[in-house]
């Protein structure tokens, strides 16, 4: 046992040490897994001579438990979608930018600067947004496409071959839409409604699947399917004849965001890091190569062609409004955690 | 050590007596540290108070329990009931593993019984055989599965062009496409074991059976069913108790519809709901549930064992 103590208490010193000798010299990311593109970490590198370590996560939860459980402090900043953001500010995950810190947040754009998610983008820049509604297999079916029915309310044509994304706020946000009721309600009545319709248009629904979202619509395993734009559009690319639909009840809007993590080791960094993805010609390299869109001001006469008229990134003039994920207080998320137990129970 | 090891092997029949403590050190250390030591953690949670998206307060609280057994309705504030909800789920899971189980049984058998009476130099090459598939990754071997199924898979279109049906057959995303998912993933778990009983099985006791005018199928009933019992339970617990807890196949093959034990678990920690209690005493009781099943088991054993002596 003591020398269990003693090689643990090696070990600790070494990473100190380490850590203490290349302080100067990276900054330390926590990204989604194959969400930025070599060539940028590559271009970040060659101007500031800083080098990028990078560990990766697949969901927003995640990331926020890793972070719980002892991340703090290891890592200078994390791409969190918008409802998270919020979240880990409410848990006192992140640290403050102050004002004049970053030399180019003024090419944020002015829709984006102000968001409910972040009040005055105190924590947080822009990384890439883009929408969640669902496509729907041309070959299957014919009609319009641009309603909320075809998820929870579908014709007989798609019945039983729907796949909705295996995740509670996306499904809860969509089906709050078609309702005409707000995300986190209170009202008993509606909660009851929103209970029963899932209920029902569950006898729809052939499968739940996130990870397989844009395959089983490639495959034609699903003829409709709950899916981010930018996955729609590489679906179509594969060969997959859907179409992605902006419903005239709304659809959700989502962010990801580059935050900067409370006692953050190399802080100066970050905010260089920050500044690097603020300018338009680093953020039209990613957004070239992710297929969604910026927030940048400055950056559409960077992108290329074909991005500019992407059905999947255009929503038409019928479009609904587009709802980002609300974050419900306890007592209400505990009811909507009910509901979701209730579907897939 | 190994000098204690070497000098205490004379006297008895345990040849490493005095360096024992030492040697199984590190096998203790490791089963304490890695199974003892995280049981005990999830029942500790189990009883602590959630907070709210993911860990805990240390306060001590029953609600992890209760909100399994009792059902307050949609808003927590009506007269209790008793939950049905999460004994369904746990009732789906065992039914589901059952279902694997005696699959896995049904062809595992036969399997082995058809290994264990080759030429003694063939059967290190069909059990290496059984074992080929094993080597590639289980979540690969589970999404091929779905590929081979699914409704403009190989197997329609094979029986289709061989004209034996018209329209596919709707396999994926129903729970018979869960059981065939969980018996391929666990097969081999019913064959071994029952392969390395039926090998030392005396077949001269078949023989004698037939001699004495036993039909082949009481032959199997009465005589080399019970010698190889011992086998055949311990397959049937190697397939069964990894499919109650599996979520692979019941996500990728079943769709992920209805939650299993392993999904409504996981989803306490990785998903939306982030209650680690309610995750952590949903585990204590699949585990109660695996022990009393296997205590059953064992007492049968035992209690055969005392009538057959």
């Amino acid at each position: 046992m003591k020398t269990l103590f003693r090689t643990t208490a090696l070990a600790s010193l070494l990473s100190a040490m380490a850590s203490a000798g290349s302080a100067d010299g990276k900054v330390v990311v926590y990204h989604w897994f194959e969400y930025m593109p070599q060539e940028l970490i590559e271009k970040f590198t060659a101007e500031t001579g800083i080098e990028v370590v990078m560990d990766t996560y697949d969901s927003n939860e995640s990331m926020l438990a890793s972070l719980k459980a002892g991340g703090i402090g290891t890592y200078d900043v994390s791409v969190p979608g918008d409802y998270m953001v919020k979240i880990m500010a409410q848990e006192g995950l992140l640290d403050t930018i102050a004002d004049g810190e970053l030399a180019n947040k003024g090419n944020i754009e002015a829709q984006w600067l102000d968001v409910a998610f972040d009040p005055n983008r105190q924590h947080s820049i822009p990384y890439q947004w883009g929408s969640t509604s669902f496509s729907v297999s041309r070959d299957a079916y014919d009609g319009d496409i641009n309603t909320t029915d075809i998820l929870f309310n579908p014709p007989a044509e798609l019945s039983g071959k729907i796949n909705v994304l295996d995740s509670q706020g996306e499904v809860m946000a969509l089906a709050s839409l078609h309702l005409g009721i707000p995300q986190c309600s209170t009202d008993r009545d509606q909660l009851k409604a929103l209970n029963a319709m899932l209920d029902s248009a569950k006898g729809h629904w052939a499968s739940f699947n996130s990870d397989t979202a844009k395959e089983v619509l490639v495959s034609g395993d699903a003829a409709a399917g709950m899916i981010f734009n930018g996955f729609s559009a590489k679906a179509r690319e594969e060969g997959a004849n859907v179409e992605y639909a902006y419903p005239t009840q709304g659809y959700i809007a989502w962010m990801d965001n580059v935050v900067l993590l409370k006692e953050a080791p190399n802080r100066d960094n970050a905010l260089k890091f920050m500044d690097f993805l603020l300018e338009p010609e680093n953020i039209a390299v990613l957004t070239n190569w992710t297929q969604y869109s910026a927030g940048i001001s400055g950056v559409t006469p960077l992108l290329d062609e074909a991005l500019a008229v992407l059905p999947e990134a255009n929503p038409p003039a019928t479009a609904g409004p587009a709802a980002f994920i609300e974050v419900c207080d306890e007592q209400t998320q505990a009811v909507y955690d009910q509901i979701w137990t209730n579907v897939k129970k | 050590m190994a000098a204690g090891a070497a000098s205490g092997g004379s006297a008895t029949t345990d040849t490493y007596r005095e360096a024992r403590t030492w040697l199984l050190l590190p096998s203790w250390l490791i089963l304490a540290g890695l199974s003892l030591i995280p049981v005990c953690l999830m029942l500790i949670y189990s009883f602590l108070t959630k907070e709210f998206r993911g860990g805990v307060i240390w306060d001590f609280s029953l609600a992890a329990y209760d909100q399994f057994f009792f059902d307050r309705g949609l808003f927590g504030d009506d007269p209790a009931q008793i939950e049905w909800t999460y004994i369904a789920i746990f009732w789906r899971s065992i039914w589901q593993a059952s279902a694997a189980t005696l699959l896995s049984l049904a062809i595992g058998f036969p399997t082995a019984y058809f290994i264990a009476t080759r030429p003694e130099r063939n059967r290190a090459i069909w059990v290496f055989l059984i074992t080929i598939p094993y080597w590639v990754n289980l979540l690969i071997r589970t999404v091929s599965m779905k590929f081979l199924l699914r409704d403009q898979g190989p197997l329609n279109d094979m029986l289709i062009g061989i004209g034996l049906i018209d329209t596919p057959i709707h396999i994926v995303n129903t729970n018979f496409a869960v059981q065939l998912g969980l018996f391929y993933s666990y097969l081999p778990f019913m064959v071994l074991p029952i392969y390395a009983a039926v090998e030392r099985y005396n077949f001269s006791l078949s023989e004698a059976a037939a001699d004495l005018y036993a039909s082949k199928f009481t032959t199997l009933r009465r005589i080399l069913l019970p010698a190889v019992k011992p086998g055949v339970v311990a397959g049937c617990i190697l397939v069964f108790v990894p499919s109650l807890g599996s979520f692979l196949a019941p996500d990728l093959l079943g769709g992920a519809k209805n939650f299993m034990i392993g999904s409504l678990i996981e989803e306490q920690f990785k998903g939306n709901a982030g209650n680690w209690p309610f995750g952590a005493a949903a585990s204590m009781i699949l585990l109660t549930i695996v022990l009393i099943l296997l205590l059953i088991f064992a007492r049968q054993q035992a209690r055969a064992e005392k009538e057959a002596h």
